[in-house]
């Protein structure tokens, strides 16, 4: 499988997943420089989380804007699968490949630390290999987590199953207590409706080797390559 | 140009003779830009006129030292064709007229000194001091400056790892912002701050030239009073994204054929950038200023060469690939120019508009300031702090109570609210988080890791400066054995008050001779450094605080040790003995409003075969966790080990004999060269054997157990129980004390 990590200026978790894809798992890394406008020969795109163009404006609002993001777009449209970790969940946001918003954490102070993700839907490509229900430890790092959308959408959502990670307790309770943020219904992670597009505010790509005392973030990453092994990008959808 | 007055001279903080001095050197007055130049880099910060001579003292060679003190930065080998580049800096006083950016460009400023090297920054960690948290203005400070760190630092993605926070009201008018930042570099592929090669481009990157941070060295060598927080002007404001494209863009020059040499612009800007690189070569520069980079049109020739406008560089490129170097910044959307050549006079020649305005030897500037052995004696009031009679003091009758009271304290409570502001994970290397003996991170691609810590008991330096210092220096070799690591190297930010009162020269000078006694007998280098003087506001000074940054190398890095229990049913030992250390003890502070008597005793032999015996139990596997004991003493250690660690959190029933030993000091006194283990019961006899080897004393003092802490203190007659507390208890008083103390108001 050949993925696509894309560096926009500022990101900073770019080497981390090209570590965990490439050293940990085995596969091929392209690293995407934000001025490119073509995705051709990638199985899959990640945006990865960092503070692109500093963040200065509101999170991902300057990046949508990268000639990058374009090409980014087809490929979702023709089925390709994009992850969004967090800064680049905030960009997939701002670009309206999702929809809703990200507010400042609650406490207004950037937050790092583990939390706990229920996984509420293992039918996704990003999920596959996890269980419904299955709740994985994975670490936080951002100061505007705190998503937030119209009611209608939030149901549209619910409805959907595109609520597909939301912060709960290390048994599985999904209480406001357990969100680090303030996010609505605590959500974690959302995908579009077609199911290609995930964001993700918790970042797997820490969390995927032993080493490090972690590796629920694996199975995010294992349940892309299982989505896509051997089947063409219209089928991987 | 305004003419050179007494009064100017004075407002430059040059002295008579100084000025003499300069006017022997160009043979001429000097004009106002040179002036300005002068004055910033004979400043105290940036010429170390008062420690030079001092500092000449310290060990700075050794097997691993690849680069010494006089760098940006100082470099320590680690095999595998690695090597480590590590240094610690101040930013106090701008951290004190405006906490977040004060703060933030500190780290901008540690940052660049470890890339201009050649080295990818792997790690930060923070020393902190502040008043205590009851006014709002010292909150205001502390939230200012953790937040600063923050929001450089992660957008940097460089994650923060450690540090240490104390306060004590002594901080209130002069926090202090010790910033620590370790790289890793290929040891053949360092670069240092030379501009040989005559005839070779000069070439200024990064952010463009501002009127912030004029005379920002001068402020940070003078002390401070109420109108102080006029000199806002002074600090400069960090722009993180830029640095983040510097740092990417220097490392993309790095890896071409393309440099001969690079500085960044730290304190004094574009002029200690272009004499220090033109003096470490014997070479002159001669510098174009209409070229330079500017925000904002009608900056004097004196305005450029002070601004300290951060995120900027200033490279020596090969002749012949200004190009390829003025693509790779294009790439990276940074200013970037050719502003001048190498010269082979010696001569820093600035020109603005084709004019001269400004001719001085570079070596003048950068090495030739003024040195001066000022007087020191023991200040009067010395005997005053360490006569203490412990009559007049009651041996504690609730040891609950005042375990509770030293857990809650903001010194020794848990620093959770402030580390989970940081990102501590990013780049994923992060073996052992905050919250441990030392900050331990893996180095990708070999099997290595490194452990890094930040110490300094600055009451210890207050009361004894001598044996303060190598109780610094012995704290931080320790933290580091109990993380498993062999000390490798060391930097230090010395913060002192004014050094032309000779009391507090004294403490300096005493302080130097510990870090030097004791750093020879660990044979730890010490590789860079930075001096803080002037600490000192409305003729208050600081506690003297020599900050150390240690740095330990871990060969496997599966040998890793943490410092909290891990299985019911272990053993839990205590290497080391006590003895009554109730000096300068934190407990004293926080229970009897007392910050007197002599600082514990130290053996720096015996420390040593402390640290070879944890070392040898951690390498051949035969104990689960290792904690030093520091301030709070034995009872706070072991509250510690049972609740430092991640959920769920183990209890302990521990057994001490007292001897001849008041109660409080055998519970909070912090006796030195100890060290908690924990172990499974089936290794007990092979510790005992490998300690008594060692010659360190040794006891099992009890077990993990159960839910709650329990100590007994017994004596030849009886047995009491002087510690009953449930570990959610004592976490919740620990764990959440500095998010309360914090948010009250």
């Amino acid at each position: 499988m050949n993925i696509g990590v894309v560096v926009f200026p500022g990101s900073n978790c770019d080497h981390d997943c090209q570590h965990v894809l490439k050293d940990v798992l085995g596969q091929a890394v392209t690293m995407v420089w934000h001025k490119e406008s073509s995705l051709a020969g990638l199985d899959a795109v990640i945006l990865p989380g960092g503070f692109s163009y500093g963040d200065y404006l509101r999170t991902g609002a300057i990046a949508r804007f990268s000639p990058v993001m374009q090409a980014v777009k087809r490929f979702s449209v023709e089925g390709g699968l994009v992850l969004g970790i967090c800064n680049g969940f905030q960009i997939l946001l701002e670009a309206g490949l999702l929809p809703g918003a990200m507010l400042p954490n609650r406490s207004l102070h950037f937050v790092c630390r583990e939390t706990y993700v229920k996984v509420e839907n293992a039918a996704t490509p990003f999920t596959n290999r996890c269980k419904s229900g299955q709740v994985l430890k994975i670490p936080v790092a951002h100061a505007d987590g705190n998503y937030y959308t119209d009611p209608v959408t939030l149901a549209g959502l619910q409805a959907n199953a595109q609520v597909v990670f939301r912060y709960c307790t290390p048994d599985g309770n999904v209480i406001p207590e357990a969100c680090p943020n303030g996010s609505l219904d605590n959500v974690a992670g959302i995908r579009n409706a077609d199911g290609n597009v995930l964001g993700l505010m918790p970042h797997p790509e820490r969390c995927a080797e032993g080493m490090l005392g972690n590796e629920d973030g694996r199975a995010i990453f294992q349940s892309m390559m299982a989505a896509w092994e051997g089947k063409t990008l219209a089928e991987v959808r | 140009m305004p003419p050179v007055t007494n009064d100017l001279i004075a407002q430059h903080n040059l002295t008579g003779d100084e000025y003499q001095k300069i006017v022997e050197i160009l043979g001429r007055e000097p004009n106002l830009t040179e002036l300005g130049m002068f004055s910033v880099m004979w400043s105290e910060h940036c010429s170390y006129k008062s420690s030079r001579v001092h500092l000449k003292k310290l060990p700075t060679t050794g097997p691993r030292v690849v680069q010494g003190p006089g760098e940006n930065a100082g470099a320590i080998d680690i095999g595998d064709g690695l090597c480590v580049v590590f240094k610690m800096e101040s930013h106090n006083h701008p951290s004190f007229i405006e906490p977040y950016q004060g703060a933030a460009t500190g780290v901008g400023g540690i940052l660049r000194d470890i890339f201009t090297m050649g080295a990818r920054p792997i790690a930060l960690l923070d020393s902190l001091r502040f008043g205590e948290l009851h006014t709002p203005k010292s909150r205001h400070l502390m939230r200012g400056v953790v937040s600063g760190i923050a929001g450089y630092g992660n957008c940097m993605g460089v994650p923060t790892v450690g540090g240490e926070i104390v306060f004590n009201d002594i901080y209130a008018l002069n926090p202090l912002v010790n910033v620590f930042c370790l790289g890793v570099a290929h040891k053949d592929k360092i670069f240092r701050g030379t501009a040989a090669g005559v005839g070779n481009p000069v070439i200024y990157f990064g952010s463009k030239t501002g009127r912030d941070g004029i005379h920002g060295a001068t402020m940070a060598s003078d002390s401070f009073d109420d109108e102080s927080e006029q000199k806002r002007p002074t600090v400069q404001v960090g722009d993180p994204f830029t640095e983040k494209l510097l740092l990417e863009a220097c490392l993309e020059l790095m890896e071409r054929d393309v440099l001969v040499g690079i500085q960044d612009m730290g304190a004094a800007g574009l002029t200690s950038s272009s004499c220090e690189m033109a003096s470490r070569a014997g070479n002159g520069i001669e510098l174009d200023l209409t070229e330079v980079p500017r925000r904002e049109p009608g900056m004097t020739p004196y305005e450029i060469m002070l601004s300290e406008s951060q995120e900027r560089m200033l490279m020596v490129a090969k002749a012949g690939k200004e190009d390829e170097c003025l693509a790779i910044c294009r790439k990276w959307d940074l200013d970037v120019a050719v502003v001048g050549k190498v010269t082979a006079d010696g001569i820093l020649r600035v020109k603005d508009q084709g004019k001269v305005v400004a001719e001085i030897p570079a070596k003048a500037l950068a090495d030739d300031g003024p040195r001066y052995e000022r007087p020191y004696q023991p200040p009067s009031y010395q005997d005053m702090l360490t006569n203490l009679n412990y009559d007049a003091i009651p041996d504690v009758k609730d040891a609950n109570a005042a375990l509770l009271a030293l857990l809650e304290s903001p010194t020794v409570a848990s620093k959770r609210w402030v580390y989970e502001q940081y990102d501590h994970m990013v780049r994923t290397n992060t073996l052992v988080r905050p919250g441990s003996n030392a900050a331990v991170l893996r180095i990708k691609g070999t099997n290595k890791a490194v452990a890094m810590t930040v110490d300094c008991n600055s009451r210890y330096c207050l009361l004894h400066p001598y044996d303060g210092a190598r109780l610094a220096v012995a704290e931080a070799a320790r933290n580091l054995a109990c993380s498993g690591a062999i000390p490798v190297g060391l930097t230090d930010c010395l913060n002192f008050g004014n050094p032309e009162r000779p009391d507090i020269m004294w403490q300096f000078v005493m302080a130097i001779e510990g870090m030097k006694d004791a750093c020879e007998h660990f044979q730890i280098p010490i590789v860079s450094g930075n001096v803080s003087f002037y600490n000192e506001t409305n003729g208050l000074s600081i506690y003297p605080t020599p900050m150390l940054g240690m740095v330990g190398l871990i060969e496997n890095s599966e040998r890793t040790m943490t410092q909290w229990f891990k299985e019911e049913g272990d053993d839990v030992l205590l290497l080391g003995a006590a003895r009554e250390d109730l000096g300068g003890a934190e407990y004293l502070k926080v229970v009897h409003a007392r910050e007197q008597g002599s600082p514990p005793y130290l053996s720096l032999e015996k420390e040593k075969t402390l640290h070879d015996c944890v070392l040898s139990l951690i390498h051949e596997g035969l104990i689960q966790s290792a904690h030093d004991c520091s301030e709070g003493g034995l009872a706070v250690t072991l509250a510690e080990c049972c609740m430092s660690g991640a959920e769920p959190h183990l209890g302990a029933v521990v057994r001490l004999t007292r001897g001849r030993l008041r109660k409080d000091a055998v519970l909070f006194g912090e006796s030195q060269s100890r060290v908690v283990i924990s172990a499974k019961p089936v290794h007990r006899q092979s510790i005992l054997d490998r300690a008594t080897q060692y010659g360190v004393p040794v006891e099992v003092i009890g077990s993990i157990s159960g839910s709650r802490l329990i100590m007994y203190v017994g004596d030849e007659h009886s047995t009491e129980k002087v510690i009953d507390q449930p570990v959610a208890t004592l976490y919740d008083r620990w764990a959440y004390s500095l998010e309360r103390t914090v948010h009250e108001a």
